[in-house]
């Protein structure tokens, strides 16, 4: 176990259930039950300070869902997420600043604001800076270290391309001197060569400022290049969680690995590879036991009632009977 | 079917579509050519803004106006295209070229049961029945490994996955035996183990059908799994072309070392991942010369001023000064 205050973020047994049902007409008049979408059901982790712990998974896992739990857009059905205190001469022991960072840089600026607007509005909102003066000396510091022009402050955020909203994104969230940040997919709307520019700003950043991100993708090959730990999603659960170099080079669950095989590489790519059959199943309505069961190759008829707990094994931690027995 | 011919299917030279805005004349292709063989895929690169779907939008003759052919040509089977009235071209969409969308959702009419809309599509361009057409419809939706077919027929768009509407759009767009399919980002809305099946389904029926494909997309992943040949386009040009192998494993051409340096691997981390800086210039600030010399490590004095043409580059061509001197880049 890491130190306890070298603890971020904790998140315990998290579950975030949405109400899907028919309206109550069709409910009394056709007898249709209630339905709940377990978007994220049970999810405990841990974020050290300073480290970037990923989340992957396809569409429809929870990924997202999680990240709006863990900054507070949306209250938990169950569980339990808490932060690690931070020191600072300002506020000991003070709940660090959570910020996020969206996958869409074109939806997550205000089109009728300055840059300047844009940067400065935390600021102003949490009463960090009073003068207008430091206010713009902090706003010309914070595009300095995104990488953008002192007179792009002036600019609106359409004169900018994707990558350059990205990275006034970047620097909005720091603006409040942010310790956390949560980035939902930052770079999944960007093109390669802009998105290894942002890639390594948001490293760059993380080395200078001690940063702690929480880096949700679907990208396993970003995934591998930002992270320090990585949990995979499968439904609404992780299914294994490990050191990104121990996922990557032993991956123990079925899904990981099936994910692990499918990504296109590019330096040796598999140009005869079986793809494999099925889908991720309906949420809605998730297979019994083991999610994962009707598309799992190894399945055996436990997979099928009973579903397998998050338990540790060495390097990590995976969600499948087979993985058990085995260890 | 006629049997294939000789030459290329497709064969585009000198390709030029332009937007007259009041602003002048703004060229979003600029003197692209390539051909395409029976049974061959051609993968088309490049970054947003690049005019790789724009050329699969010429080629299929779908250009939105004001955006119009203003030189080069079509020709398809050896027969010339781009010049043709919009009926003729109406007959050949769908006939000889199908095209395959982004968004499977948005291909398909939604109002309609899926076998219709592929009965509806056979019998405008072939002479079958209806009851032809429907076990024709039938047999394709088995091809394309639809669960289940004779009862999903008759179901509607919004009642298939995403994985599972790509494969009817993929069945539409083969259903009158085309001799070429456009497929612009065919995978992009997919997860990755559904683009697998996409890409692995795509490949598998061109080959049986010797239908060549322009398979136009931005993740250089698919490509490789998928291509025989690709085109890496930048700023509505083809810098580089050749075969898959070479242009991934060794790019001649900057930009192409550039973007295949900046790709994240499944394989290692790196300390920090090579970048582009700068962006893709805009329209209407075209650089003079070659259009890569403002963000090209390697500029020499000549690229800011001349165009450079595609001149062989090993296997592959490439239009670059720099790599035609200096071959090898590693």
């Amino acid at each position: 176990m890491p130190d306890q205050a070298d603890i971020m973020l904790t998140v315990e047994d998290a579950a975030c259930w949405f109400d899907v049902s028919p309206p109550w007409l069709a409910r009394v008049v056709e007898r249709r039950p209630r339905r709940l979408l377990k978007a994220v059901d049970g999810v405990s982790f841990t974020v050290r300070r300073g480290t970037t712990f990923s989340i992957v998974g396809e569409s429809g896992c929870g990924k997202s869902t999680l990240a709006r739990l863990v900054v507070g857009l949306i209250q938990p059905t169950r569980g339990r997420l808490s932060f690690g205190r931070v020191d600072e001469a300002a506020g000991a022991g003070a709940a660090p600043r959570v910020q996020m960072i969206f996958q869409d840089p074109y939806a997550s600026l205000n089109p009728r604001w300055r840059v300047a607007d844009i940067i400065a509005e935390p600021i102003r909102e949490l009463g960090l800076m009073r003068h207008s003066v430091d206010i713009e000396a902090r706003v010309a510091e914070l595009l300095g270290l995104v990488g953008l022009a002192r007179n792009d402050a002036c600019r609106y955020p359409h004169e900018f391309s994707g990558g350059q909203r990205q990275r006034i994104s970047i620097a909005r969230a720091l603006a409040t001197q942010a310790h956390f940040l949560v980035c939902d997919e930052p770079t999944s709307a960007l093109d390669v060569s802009v998105q290894a520019q942002i890639l390594n700003l948001m490293r760059a950043l993380q080395a200078e400022l001690n940063l702690t991100y929480l880096f949700i993708s679907h990208n396993l090959a970003v995934v591998r290049h930002m992270s320090d730990e990585i949990a995979v999603m499968y439904l609404g659960r992780i299914v294994e969680q490990a050191p990104a170099e121990e996922l990557f080079a032993a991956a123990r669950h079925p899904y990981t690995r099936l994910l692990l095989d499918t990504i296109p590489d590019l330096e040796a790519p598999n140009r005869s590879r079986a793809p494999l059959a099925g889908e991720v199943p309906n949420p809605i309505d998730p297979p019994a036991g083991c999610a994962f069961h009707p598309r799992c190759a190894r399945a055996v008829e436990r997979c099928r009632t009973e579903t397998p707990e998050l338990r540790t094994i060495a390097g990590g931690r995976a969600a499948c009977h087979l993985v058990e027995q085995a260890a | 079917m006629t049997a294939p011919a000789a030459g290329p299917v497709l064969e585009v030279r000198d390709l030029e579509v332009a937007f007259d805005t009041r602003h002048g004349r703004l060229r979003a292709i600029d003197g692209v050519s390539f051909a395409i063989h029976p049974g061959e895929i051609l993968g088309v690169v490049g970054e947003s803004g690049a005019g790789k779907s724009l050329t699969g939008a010429a080629v299929i003759g779908l250009l939105e106006p004001p955006g119009r052919i203003v030189g080069g040509e079509i020709r398809l089977a050896g027969r010339r295209i781009d010049d043709l009235p919009p009926a003729q071209m109406r007959a050949l969409r769908g006939r000889e070229i199908g095209a395959i969308f982004q968004d499977p959702l948005t291909s398909l009419n939604p109002l309609l049961r899926i076998g219709d809309q592929i009965v509806e599509t056979i019998r405008t361009h072939l002479p079958m029945s209806d009851r032809e057409a429907r076990a024709k419809a039938l047999e394709l939706l088995v091809a394309v490994g639809i669960p289940a077919a004779e009862t999903r027929i008759d179901h509607y768009p919004h009642q298939f996955s995403g994985g599972m509407r790509q494969r009817v759009v993929i069945a539409l767009a083969l259903c009158a035996g085309p001799k070429l399919i456009i497929a612009d980002e065919p995978t992009t809305a997919l997860d990755v183990s559904i683009q697998a099946q996409i890409t692995g389904l795509l490949k598998r029926l061109c080959r049986e059908h010797r239908t060549a494909v322009m398979l136009v997309t931005h993740d250089m992943g698919v490509i490789a799994e998928t291509a025989d040949r690709v085109a890496v386009m930048y700023a509505g040009r083809v810098v580089e072309i050749g075969p898959v192998d070479e242009v991934i494993h060794r790019p001649r051409h900057p930009y192409s070392v550039g973007l295949m340096a900046s790709i994240p691997s499944v394989r290692h981390r790196a300390a920090s991942l090579r970048q582009i800086d700068g962006s893709m210039p805009r329209l209407d600030s075209m650089p003079t010369g070659c259009a890569f010399h403002p963000r090209c490590p390697r500029c020499l004095p000549r690229c800011t001023s001349e165009r450079p043409a595609l001149e062989p580059a090993g296997i592959a061509r490439a239009a670059c000064f720099v790599a035609a001197e200096a071959p090898a880049h590693a």
